[in-house]
């Protein structure tokens, strides 16, 4: 399946990206999608992908959710707003 | 509760978020408590100084978080009207990047509640903000991780 990862502030940064897709084996989680974004990230950037929560459709779940084909799911770096 | 949410690229009206907050007709209103979140002026270590805060969301879904926060606060508190405003791109220092106004029948469920949407935000809405100094462009500020259960 085929997921879309969207990327915000020091993680969009960090990967040089907002967005890209990734293709998971079916009953891949939010955790194995950050894996596979961690791979292809670069080195340095495992500490903050650790720090980073998740998102899929635009609601927070646990690295241990199911992903569906054409989720789309946003890593969260620490938030900072107000 | 009548509410007003919004995410918005324009400098925040503060006039129009009283007028909309202390409205006359709302004969149960006894208090209004707003705060304002306001850029703040710093001095690096290399002298330089702080123009201003460039701010970022997941657009979609920090709007829908907002909206969220406001139903929570108004299960908690007996909340008449509120008003929860958040700016997003370059805010200048002395400027507000956020308003946040309740009205309720008591003062103490006023403080309660906007202390709590404050706070609330600040740990879970995706909203990040970096830093514009005069010598260049700064860090993204230091944040707090959301918590998601495990």
């Amino acid at each position: 399946m085929r997921v879309t990862v969207k990327l915000f502030a020091i993680a969009r940064q960090r990967l040089g990206t907002s967005e890209l897709l990734l293709e998971l084996p079916s009953g891949a989680t939010a955790g194995t999608a950050l894996d596979a974004l961690s791979l292809q990230a670069p080195a340095d950037a495992g500490p903050l992908l650790a720090r980073c929560a998740l998102a899929v459709n635009r609601e927070y779940v646990s690295r241990q959710s199911v992903l569906h084909d054409g989720d789309e799911v946003a890593v969260i770096p620490p938030v900072s707003g107000g | 509760m009548r509410s007003w949410i919004d995410l918005t690229g324009q400098a925040l009206d503060l006039e129009k978020v009283l007028d909309f907050i202390a409205r006359p007709g709302e004969p149960s209103v006894g208090g209004v408590n707003c705060f304002l979140g306001i850029t703040r002026g710093e001095t690096s270590t290399t002298g330089s100084s702080l123009l201003a805060l460039d701010y970022e969301s997941y657009a979609e879904m920090a709007t829908a978080h907002m909206h969220r926060l406001a139903e929570q606060a108004g299960q908690r508190w007996r909340i008449l009207r509120l008003a929860l405003l958040h700016r997003v791109g370059r805010v200048a220092v002395g400027e507000p990047s956020i308003v946040i106004a309740v009205a309720t029948p008591h003062r103490a469920e006023a403080f309660d509640a906007c202390r709590w949407l404050i706070d609330t935000l600040k740990a879970e809405v995706p909203i990040w903000k970096r830093e514009v100094w005069a010598d260049g462009p700064g860090d993204w500020v230091e944040g707090n991780p959301v918590k998601t259960q495990t």
